[in-house]
């Protein structure tokens, strides 16, 4: 009797911990606190860009510039979708999670590539996307949280997949729609919502992670009477765009979010005298509160369709000899940005011209305003070409800091210019439709070259040295560049963003090029790496689409050619040969 | 890629959230269906068209309102109960116009007055097409650029769509569009 009796008490005490691992072979999820989140491990990746600061940079270093030339295919993982793959893989303890086109997240084991789960939310027939992609996850606590197209906030348990809450944070009949990864942070998960070519009013909005509740929404366009609200006439805040549609950047210490936001709208100026406050600007908000404590306008009163919606990277260095808390950001409007971040302030610091830039007249040395050549500022007289492009020198993909080679990485495309016809003299808004204010046959196709011919190269990887404001090395390519970069402990720098399919390593001090493969289709994902069981990973989705494909199509009507880049999504991590 | 109006979909239109555990049953539901509300706002035979914008009682499209090179959005609307088929964006039509002598003979057999009739709903990423290229008798999507030849059966002659926009056969009834049978294929991506 006795005997039996311990024997079924031994059971019971084992069969919790048997239970947890049959389920997916996995150890139990460990929530993701804000401690975590403060200080991630090196063998995780729970952000969009591995840290709070957004360097895009990974402390691992058993891949490294010695033996780089070793990394091969450890799995890959067709994700059922074609069009563009930008989410990066977040890993938390060997689980891995990613998004892709058509409203999917799967959760994979990271080791061996074995779906744990899917989620794919039902989207109505009728939603059109201008985006059809997604940029990621957020962890928090024990649940997963993703954005979608049709305007969503979703929340899903991390172990199962099975849904939690679902909150609408716009309206998608509107053409609000959500492609960025959130931002956890203090117990809140942040969004915006593109659509400043559809008259959005910009805004972050902040939901409470256990019950899905909205707890603040701030507003990007100030309405008569707020902060700003001078910059508008009339009415035109209320569609005024200034979209939010990339992460923002994060500082613990001070509990500020760092949103950029997108192009005012509609695009001609005339509609909309002032400076329009606050598109194309840095703002930073309280986490607690959403109140907007600072604020920097990169370039005000925007006609050339240059969002600036790549949050800055949080970066503590020297500039001009002197130590600062910096953003930096590599603008659309060609400059590299140095500003300085405070409790309650965004200062200008400096400015970098870092690609053809055929605008800006002057910037003022104290408060960083650009001055305009109004031969190159369009609007209602006539055609006007102008450089960069609409795309500018650098789209959302982002930028890398590594804290050992001091270097900031900057993912560019150089040497292209845009003409844009005359702009229409009245934009009225309709709900569901386009607020341009171009004719859109002039707006496809509005890609130039600077001179007659074409350039030799347009891609570039710049690294740069934020304290002396200086370029350390530059690669070149001979195409258009649609690659997020990752930087490791290493000495490495991994991109694709090419149309000829190509995944890359680079020597990160000296830019010299160690490993390269051919990828099933063009790289637009955001690279990540992270370890299990001792091993380290690099993981990145291949699928081209998007604005990279509509890129392709504008080089390939001024070269006269036709470039095919295979469609279809596959996620894939490499590993070291042993 | 766009989620598909499949014929299997529940008729529950509350749009409810879908997980699942194996990989290979990743199919989307659409908020149509079989009997459901949109399908029953199709464009059917002897409906009249109305620009799509339309305000008050419907009248109804006649060839002489259309200008070659300006495509027109509509709608198809019931000629008795002056019911406009609005419920689904999926059931807009672009009209186009040509002078009757560029129409191939299969391309007459369903155009009124020179006036084609195709679903405006990019079947990419189901956005709306309507803007003009003159130069190669084309409708441009504005969000992807798929280019579709419109006296080619709007085929596919650049850009990520697939498949070319559907048509819906016209005709003429003192002097009035009238929509003389169904779409070629189902509107819209997928």
């Amino acid at each position: 009797m006795k005997f039996k009796l311990k024997a079924i008490c031994a059971a019971t005490l084992y069969a919790p911990a048997i239970l947890a691992l049959a389920d997916n072979g996995l150890a139990s999820y460990k929530p993701v606190t804000d401690e975590r989140l403060k200080n991630p491990e090196p063998a995780n990746w729970l952000h969009y860009r591995g840290n709070y600061a957004g360097w895009g940079y990974s402390p691992l270093e058993k891949i490294n510039d010695k033996n780089v030339n070793k990394l091969r295919l450890a799995w890959s993982f067709s994700t059922g979708q074609v069009e563009g793959h930008q989410s990066p893989a977040i890993v938390n303890n060997g689980y891995m999670y990613i998004t892709t086109p058509g409203a999917q997240t799967i959760a994979l084991d990271a080791k061996t590539g074995a779906e744990l789960w899917r989620y794919k939310k039902e989207i109505s027939s009728e939603l059109l996307q201008l985006h059809p992609t997604n940029r990621g996850v957020a962890l928090y606590g024990d649940k997963v949280y993703v954005a979608t197209v049709d305007a969503h906030l979703v929340a899903l348990d991390a172990k199962t997949g099975k849904e939690v809450w679902t909150k609408p944070v716009g309206d998608w009949k509107a053409l609000q729609y959500i492609t960025l990864a959130p931002l956890a942070a203090k117990g809140k998960i942040m969004v915006g919502s593109s659509g400043g070519e559809t008259g959005v009013r910009g805004f972050v909005a902040a939901y409470d992670a256990q019950t899905g509740a909205e707890a603040w929404r701030t507003f990007m366009t100030p309405a008569p009477g707020e902060p700003g609200g001078d910059s508008w006439p009339g009415e035109m805040y209320k569609t005024g765009g200034a979209s939010i549609w990339i992460t923002g950047t994060y500082d613990p210490a001070t509990n500020l979010a760092f949103w950029g936001t997108g192009n005012p709208a509609p695009w001609p100026i005339h509609l909309r005298k002032g400076d329009n406050l606050y598109a194309t600007s840095v703002v930073a908000l309280d986490v607690d509160t959403g109140k907007m404590k600072g604020y920097h306008q990169y370039h005000q009163h925007d006609a050339w369709d240059w969002d600036e919606v790549s949050a800055p990277l949080l970066i503590d260095t020297t500039v001009k000899g002197q130590p600062r808390k910096t953003a930096v950001h590599a603008g659309r409007n060609g400059y590299l940005w140095v500003l300085e971040r405070t409790n309650d302030k965004i200062n200008f610091l400096d400015a970098h011209k870092y690609v053809l830039q055929n605008v800006f007249t002057s910037i003022d040395a104290k408060t960083g305003r650009p001055s305009y050549d109004p031969a190159k500022t369009p609007g209602t007289a006539g055609a006007v070409k102008f450089c960069p492009s609409l795309w500018g020198g650098k789209d959302w993909v982002p930028e890398a800091y590594n804290p050992k080679t001091k270097l900031f990485y900057i993912p560019a495309n150089n040497n292209l210019c845009s003409e844009l016809p005359a702009a229409d003299k009245e934009v009225p808004y309709k709900k569901g439709d386009l607020y341009i204010g171009y004719p859109i046959d002039g707006v496809l196709g509005s890609l130039r070259w600077e001179n007659k011919d074409a350039p030799k190269t347009i891609g570039e990887i710049q690294a740069w040295n934020i304290s002396t404001g200086k370029q350390a090395w530059t690669h070149k390519f001979p195409t258009h560049l649609w690659g997020p970069l990752m930087t490791t402990g290493g000495n490495l720098l991994f991109a694709g963003g090419t149309n000829d399919r190509m995944f890359r390593a680079w020597n990160a001090t000296t830019g010299k090029v160690l490993w390269e493969t051919t990828m099933p289709s063009g790289v637009t994902g955001v690279p990540s790496s992270y370890e299990v069981d001792g091993e380290q990973y690099v993981a990145v989705q291949a699928g081209w689409g998007v604005d990279a494909q509509r890129m392709q199509s504008g080089v390939d009507a001024l070269l006269g050619n036709k470039v095919q880049v295979p469609q279809g999504g596959v996620l894939t991590v490499f590993k070291l040969s042993k | 890629m766009n989620d598909c109006d499949c014929k299997n979909a529940p008729t529950d239109p509350t749009p409810r959230r879908r997980v699942i555990r194996l990989a290979a049953a990743g199919v989307a539901i659409g908020l149509g269906g079989i009997g459901s509300a949109p399908a029953r706002a199709a464009p059917t035979k002897d409906d009249r068209l109305v620009a799509d914008d339309v305000q008050g009682e419907p009248v109804a499209l006649r060839p002489a309102d259309l200008t070659p090179g300006k495509p027109l959005l509509a709608f198809a609307f019931d000629p008795k109960t002056k019911e406009v088929r609005n419920t689904s964006r999926l059931h807009k039509l672009v009209l186009v116009k040509f002078a009757e002598s560029e129409l191939d003979a299969e391309t007459k057999q369903r155009a009124a007055g020179g006036v084609l009739a195709y679903s405006a709903i990019c079947t990419h990423q189901a956005c709306e097409v309507k803007t003009w290229v003159a130069k190669e008798k084309a409708l441009v999507c504005f969000c992807h650029a798929s280019k579709f030849l419109m006296l080619e059966k709007a085929k596919v002659a650049d850009g990520p769509a697939s498949r070319a926009l559907p048509s819906l056969p016209l005709a003429l009834k003192e002097a009035q569009l009238v929509v003389a049978g169904t779409f070629s294929a189902k509107p819209g991506p997928g």
